[in-house]
């Protein structure tokens, strides 16, 4: 029976392996797991493993609502070489070359497994025409040719891309060993080594029910983290955001109580997108081969092209990073050129010119599937402003930042690559903290400096552009090294380092505030003794908007703005402690919002360690408004010290394994 | 666009303990009135928090009464558009009404085999564990790219 409210019933579960989260990574590796459970088996080692996730994993993460793409398929074509440069190139030279090069070599037998089990793929005819993925055509995996939007992407019909990769998943690994509606709050670490996880936290929204979990090993892949920055629309519409309300960070925040090494948190996406509904513009640019403009009609990318020659070698680039294509756009809007507009109905016009009746017909439905399949709330715009594409332009706009590590940014953790790529296998810096490994591997793949955490899709830092197929086939990397963990420590017993009864009052402590405090005044969210996350939820944002390069400053900021926003960031982290929650809701938002908090924290010491603007377009020191090859070309890495609630930043050395020279003119 | 529930289509999921939309919705916002203490229509669902939603229309597609629907953000969209789908078992139909009263209709693809058909292990090798710390994973599906080893510059 479930407790009561400021009651709850706690339950304690001891397994080898606990996946947290549903999303692509957990469904990877829920995937891979159950063979590699059966082969350990045989080897006398029986591996017990849970899966728990906040929400339902059927409609759970960023792909709840479906893709219209899978941004990264390599091909038979291209090597994953290429794939590991353009990585790199798009965010400015710093990614870890073993990671990218090493997805890029198996990414795509998760695409063949995704079509396999149901997921439409568009595909080539022999003449080249486009058909949509119901038409049994080839499939990949047999030679069918995919419909490239773009040199990594192909287009599906990804309504229900979830739906299917889940359904794979949940069968995989069995409805019993998986539990939704669960949120998890914290890790603990071992009492015997405090450098080794043992547990984890949470509780469910649905029931008073608190979970402390035991194991030994973990997989963190809760997403990235939104709504740190103030978004755009402040009203109803703020649940707008371009990145999924519902990734708070966790992925973060937790692996770096933990003591985990982080890594680029310094580095934020802040997606150009359609105004307002933030639809995709991939293939509108890609595919439908539109151009975006100023007011009076130049293309921004030509006008300033110049601009590129600041930033040596990679304004040089074929492709210039996507920062790169912000720092110009945002010059046009500065210096008051704008509205910029995406340039549909020529884009439109012209494909006409060139494709079969059959497929101008589908065009128009093309732009609208677009996206219905992943953003209907752009359609919703549309709609309202009586906007057809092949009628009438649409604005674009940057959005409010964001941090993850699987699309076009590279914050995250520190993992052990691969060992067969060249990676080195010391540190040139000095800096790093002792306790910390040197190279870029140390056995088990995906695992971070904390023994038994390991971390996958956007939880993986310094490499990017994995995308959902790619944080899939990570999340499959990691099932197979966790399974060897278990085996290698198979006698191993995790201790957790602090009481079940501290940390269970700890989770709970927002509910107690309530209970204690809730008569003092009359009105509910008015009281001087709690904070409603809500509440904090704004403060956050109103420190990292105005302080920490956010949209109400242009993405600008400097030492002493960031100074400031560290004193009042530190006063925000003390009143989180006195966080209300009136109801199990308000106490998932409770405590989304305490990751959302040191995931910015991590963010803004990022940007205040590194002396240059790495990334000119997604924000600007503009102390430091330059690209410092010299003295910067390197990681900016950091651990966190949940006794002292303080961070130590410091660099480790950047090493090229793929020659980048290719991608220069 | 945050969604709402039509009062008179929705019938509580017939009183079962979780309602499709308080089961599906990623950021946990449909919640079940009861007792009609916060809405005044007892056994009705409604959204609890609509300015975090985030129109993944998750709850609108699995409604088995058709009940939920969105209305574009009332501080940025002007009145009078609407985006409702009809998700089918292998096709979904979407139904686009704008403010100057144009329609369209689109019907696309959601998958290609039946739902809950999907059978992970059916036909796959076992995994070898003599495998474990190489790359690949225990099925091979025609997806590996070995890449051009003279591309490691430092191998
Ligand atoms: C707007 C947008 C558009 C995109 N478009 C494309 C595209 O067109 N093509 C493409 O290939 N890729 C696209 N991507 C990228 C792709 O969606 C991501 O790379 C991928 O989903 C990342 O996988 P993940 O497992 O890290 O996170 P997610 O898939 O987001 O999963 C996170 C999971 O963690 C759970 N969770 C979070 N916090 C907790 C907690 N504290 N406790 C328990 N569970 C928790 C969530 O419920 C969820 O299940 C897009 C991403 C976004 C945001
Ligand atoms: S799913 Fe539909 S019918 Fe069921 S409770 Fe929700 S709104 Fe009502
Ligand atoms: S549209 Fe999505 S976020 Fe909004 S209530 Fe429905 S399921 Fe939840």
């Amino acid at each position: 029976m479930a407790g009561e409210f400021g009651n709850p019933e706690i339950i304690e579960e001891e397994v080898d392996i606990l996946i947290i989260g549903g999303g692509m990574g957990a469904c990877g590796a829920a995937y891979e797991l159950g063979p590699w459970m059966d082969a350990a088996k045989k080897e006398g080692v029986d591996i017990k493993v849970k899966l728990v996730d906040k929400a339902a994993m059927d409609r759970s993460g960023a792909v709840a609502q479906g893709l219209s793409a899978i941004n990264t398929y390599i091909g038979s074509e291209q090597d994953p070489a290429d794939y590991a440069r353009m990585v790199s190139n798009d965010l400015m030279g710093i990614t870890r070359d073993d990671l990218a090069y090493d997805l890029g070599r198996v990414v795509d037998e998760s695409v063949h497994l995704f079509e396999e089990w149901g997921l439409p793929i568009w595909k080539l005819d022999e003449n080249g025409e486009r058909f949509d993925g119901s038409k049994g055509m080839t499939p990949l995996a047999d030679g069918g040719k995919p419909v490239r939007s773009g040199k990594w992407q192909i287009m599906i019909n990804g309504e229900s891309y979830k739906w299917i990769v889940a359904e794979a998943a949940k069968k995989a690994l069995g409805m019993d060993r998986i539990q939704e509606r669960i949120f998890i709050v914290k890790l603990v670490n071992d009492k015997n080594d405090s450098n080794r996880i043992a547990g984890a936290v949470g509780f469910s929204v649905r029931e008073d029910q608190v979970f402390v979990y035991k194991f030994k090993a973990c997989l963190l892949v809760a997403g990235g983290c939104v709504n740190i920055f103030r978004p755009r629309s402040v009203g109803e519409g703020q649940g707008r955001a371009w990145y999924p309300v519902w990734n708070a960070g966790s992925t973060y925040a937790m692996a770096a109580e933990a003591g985990a090494e982080l890594t680029l948190m310094e580095n934020r996406f802040v997606p150009t997108r359609f105004k307002d509904g933030y639809g995709p513009v991939g293939a509108w640019f890609l595919l439908f081969k539109a151009k975006a403009t100023n007011a009076f009609g130049e293309v921004y990318m030509d006008r300033n092209k110049e601009m590129l020659n600041d930033y040596p070698p990679y304004g040089q680039a074929a492709v210039p990073a996507s920062c790169l294509r912000n720092h110009l756009m945002l010059k046009e809007m500065r210096e008051g050129r704008g509205p910029i507009w995406m340039d549909t109905v020529t884009a439109l016009g012209n494909l006409r010119e060139t494709l079969s009746p059959r497929e101008v017909k589908h065009l128009e439905a093309e732009a609208w599937e677009d996206f219905l399949d992943m953003c209907i709330g752009q359609c919703g715009i549309w709609a309202g402003e009586n906007i057809e594409p092949e009628k009438k332009n649409s604005e674009l706009m940057p959005t409010e930042p964001y941090l993850l590590g699987s699309h076009s940014g590279c914050c995250g953790i520190w993992v052990s690559g691969p060992e067969d790529v060249g990676a080195p296998t010391e540190e040139a810096e000095t800096g790093v903290p002792e306790h910390l490994p040197s190279g870029w591997n140390w056995g088990y793949r995906g695992m971070t400096t904390v023994q038994g955490l390991f971390t996958a899709a956007d939880g993986v830092g310094a490499s990017g552009h994995k995308f959902s197929s790619g944080s899939h086939a990570e999340g499959r990397m990691c099932a197979k090294s966790m399974v060897k963990f278990v085996m290698d420590n198979k006698d191993h017993k995790p201790e957790l380092a602090e009481s079940v009864e501290d940390l269970v009052a700890e989770i709970y402590k927002p509910v107690k505030n309530y209970m204690e405090f809730k008569d003092y005044s009359t009105a509910i969210d008015i009281n001087p003794n709690y904070i409603t996350p809500r509440m904090l939820q704004f403060r956050l944002q109103k420190i990292m908007d105005e302080y920490v390069a956010g949209v109400a400053t242009y993405y600008t900021t400097n030492e002493h703005m960031l100074d400031l926003a560290g004193q009042k960031l530190d006063m925000l982290k003390e009143d989180a402690l006195k966080m209300r929650a009136k109801d199990l809701h308000e106490l998932l938002r409770a405590w989304e919002n305490y990751h959302r908090i040191l995931t910015a924290e991590a963010h803004m010491k990022h940007i205040q360690f590194r002396q240059e603007s790495r990334y000119p377009g997604f924000y600007y020191r503009m102390d430091k408004n330059f690209v410092d090859e010299e003295n910067w070309h390197c990681f900016v890495n950091s651990v966190y010290d949940k006794n002292t609630k303080t961070w130590t930043c410091f660099k480790r050395a950047h090493v090229d394994l793929v020659d980048k020279s290719k991608l220069f003119k | 666009m945050p969604t709402f529930v039509r009062t008179e289509k929705c019938d509580g999921c017939k009183g079962q303990d979780k309602t499709a939309c308080m089961y599906i919705c990623p950021h946990d916002l449909m919640m079940l009135d009861k007792d009609g203490s916060q809405t005044g229509h007892a056994m009705k669902a409604f959204n609890q928090e609509p300015d975090q939603c985030w129109e993944c229309y998750s709850c609108i597609k699995i409604c088995p009464q058709q009940a939920i629907e969105a209305r574009p953000y009332a501080d940025i969209v002007p009145l009078g558009a609407s985006v409702q789908p009809l998700r089918g078992t292998d096709a979904i139909m979407w139904t686009i009404k704008f403010r100057n009263g144009t329609m369209k209709r689109f019907k696309f693809p959601i998958r290609t085999t039946p739902e809950g058909s999907i059978d992970p292990y059916g036909g796959k090798p076992e995994a070898d564990i003599s495998k474990i710390s190489e790359i690949g994973f225990f099925v091979q599906s025609n997806g590996y790219r070995a890449g051009d080893p003279s591309e490691l510059i430092r191998k």
